[in-house]
């Protein structure tokens, strides 16, 4: 699978109530969490976010809660995929079981720019940052993940479990 | 080489002799918990993937705690999934308001997790169970109904930290403090994918509800879970409570572990967590003059009976000062009607504070307390993100409940020892 779009940048430590403030989290409806992604972090950000874009951040993305809906809103406001030059772990989960592409590349993050273009080879793990014509590689995705991704989910994999069991 | 706790307790679940570190494993789960925001995702996602009964129904727990008693009609309409779910699938462990309580602080006090066993939990603060001796770590709602299907979650073994706590500790310096200053040494991210097992001569003499309190903010370091070594102290929280056997796991004298940090902590003072980041931490006696304008005592971190106590010792005979919040929420009801038993609650009502039905409530910016653009809050509660008790331009402080009741009467950020 390939992206390519705008880059929307942010710093360390954004947290999932930065992501989608939990005062939102009476429902679970993709469409509504939208509306509310990012907003406190930038609150252009719902509005100006095009489908397409992709967030980078610095370290420890998705830090603090557990909750779902933190992928979801970023899947739902049109995000392709996130490069962070870390995740926090359970954001790094929900991302997987969710269908949210997520890349670690430290190296990029540090040579890109809001507004900046990128291209992403999801299978090679290529980022080629458009705008200033330079390349970089993620970070390898470990093999059970890439066989969650393979099977569509966390919940297809549970099927296929239980089918050979 | 001998094995850490966590990974004896994996190692065990998984069916296996031994595990290490890096290795992808499949463990049996002997908990898996949701609440009102999680578990109807988690609902939904079990049933598109054909789920019709959950694996087991005494060991899927559902405890509605974040936006109740209802706080709107989308909140009620998630008690409603929760509530529906558990009538259909006839699980006992499901707990209607009256008598459900903050679950981490709930399940504990029932005594349905036990040293040695791995529970699962869709809110990010499932590692408080660790200071049971159990495994325990958060999981997003999907993970939670992939459990319910089938019994068992995947985990990466982690690597463990050892922290080791030694000296005695000063007065009102308690777990809160001790988990603060770790934080605020190791940072958010210090502790990412590990797990962090505490130890030392403090640890050892440590009161349950402090350690519960230490476990509970191992997610704030970014840990997969954090865990304390079962003791007599353990057996005696857990004997007066367990509703089943449980087995005692300890770490082996030659476990290998990635890190250990040592700390004195004999000069430890109250610590204070600035905003926005739970590792932003001072001790008390370098927080500057901060006037205030709420104060809240209670969540999963500290609102149980001892914390409430020790909240009435310094509120007794005292009034929170003008134009200043305080808002005390006991975690359970057994807490609230304990607080009542012991006068506390009327030591809270004459400080002119407010009491809250046990919820999540405020923690995380829901109800019962919300702030507004240029406010601030001391919190005994366990994140003090941009915006997490309400408006983005509103700021949180993270501290012990002494330090917060002594703050409530000040008006403004202080210590007991200021009274």
């Amino acid at each position: 699978m390939k992206f390519r779009g705008k880059v929307w940048k942010f710093g360390a430590n954004i947290d999932t109530d930065g992501i989608i403030p939990a005062r939102y989290l009476n429902t679970s409806d993709p469409n509504e969490l939208a509306k509310h992604c990012m907003e406190d972090v930038d609150p252009d950000f719902p509005e100006k976010v095009k489908p397409g874009d992709i967030i980078v951040a610095d370290r420890n993305f998705g830090c603090g809660s557990s909750r779902e809906h933190a992928p979801l809103a970023i899947k739902a406001a049109g995000i392709t995929c996130v490069i962070a030059k870390s995740f926090a772990r359970i954001f790094y989960r929900n991302a997987f079981n969710t269908g949210l592409p997520i890349f670690e590349s430290p190296e990029l993050v540090d040579n890109v720019a809001q507004g900046e273009e990128l291209e992403i080879d999801g299978t090679s793990g290529e980022i080629i940052n458009l705008t200033r014509n330079k390349r970089f590689k993620a970070n390898p995705i470990p093999p059970f993940m890439q066989e969650l991704i393979a099977c569509g989910g966390l919940m297809n994999y549970a099927q296929k479990k239980l089918r050979k069991d | 080489m001998g094995m850490t706790i966590t990974e004896k307790i994996l190692a065990a679940h998984a069916g296996k002799e031994k595990v290490k570190p890096g290795e992808i494993i499949s463990a049996r789960v002997d908990i898996a918990l949701g609440n009102d925001v999680t578990a109807p995702i988690a609902i939904e996602e079990f049933r598109k993937a054909g789920g019709k009964k959950v694996f087991d129904r005494n060991k899927v727990i559902l405890v509605p705690d974040h936006f109740t008693p209802n706080k709107d009609i989308l909140s009620a309409r998630q008690c409603q999934i929760l509530r529906d779910f558990a009538k259909e699938q006839n699980l006992p462990y499901y707990f209607e308001q009256g008598e459900a309580g903050i679950e981490h602080a709930l399940l504990p006090e029932l005594g349905l997790v036990l040293p040695g066993d791995l529970v699962i939990g869709a809110d990010s603060h499932t590692c408080t169970y660790g200071a049971l001796g159990a495994f325990a770590t958060g999981v997003g709602s999907t993970d939670l109904a992939y459990t319910m299907i089938t019994g068992e979650s995947w985990f990466r073994v982690p690597e463990t930290i050892k922290f080791v706590y030694e000296g005695k500790l000063s007065p009102w310096v308690e777990g809160k403090d001790l988990i603060l200053f770790t934080i605020g040494d190791i940072g958010v991210e210090g502790a990412r994918y590990k797990a962090m097992e505490f130890t030392g001569e403090v640890i050892d003499n440590l009161p349950m509800s402090s350690r519960l309190t230490m476990a509970n903010m191992a997610i704030e370091a970014g840990a997969k879970n954090g865990i304390f070594i079962p003791d007599k102290i353990t057996k005696a929280y857990i004997d007066e409570r367990k509703k089943r056997e449980y087995t005692l796991y300890n770490s082996d004298p030659d476990a290998d572990y990635i890190e250990v940090k040592r700390y004195d902590v004999s000069a430890l003072e109250p610590q204070v967590a600035f905003p926005p980041l739970p590792s932003n931490v001072r001790p008390i006696s370098k927080v500057g003059y901060i006037p205030i304008d709420q104060v809240v005592i209670g969540s999963c971190t500290n609102g149980r009976i001892e914390d409430l106590r020790t909240a009435a010792r310094i509120l007794k005979g005292r009034k929170v000062a003008p134009y200043v919040r305080l808002i005390i929420i006991p975690a359970t009801p057994w807490t609230y009607r304990q607080a009542l038993e012991e006068g506390l609650i009327q030591i809270f009502l004459d400080s002119k504070a407010v009491i809250s039905p046990p919820t999540c409530g405020p923690c995380l910016g829901g109800h019962m307390g919300i702030l507004a653009k240029g406010e601030r809050a001391v919190a005994t509660t366990n994140r003090n993100f941009v915006g997490r008790m309400g408006d983005p331009e509103s700021e949180v402080y993270l501290a012990n409940p002494a330090v917060a009741a002594a703050s409530a009467i000040l008006g403004r950020i202080g210590g007991p020892h200021e009274l």
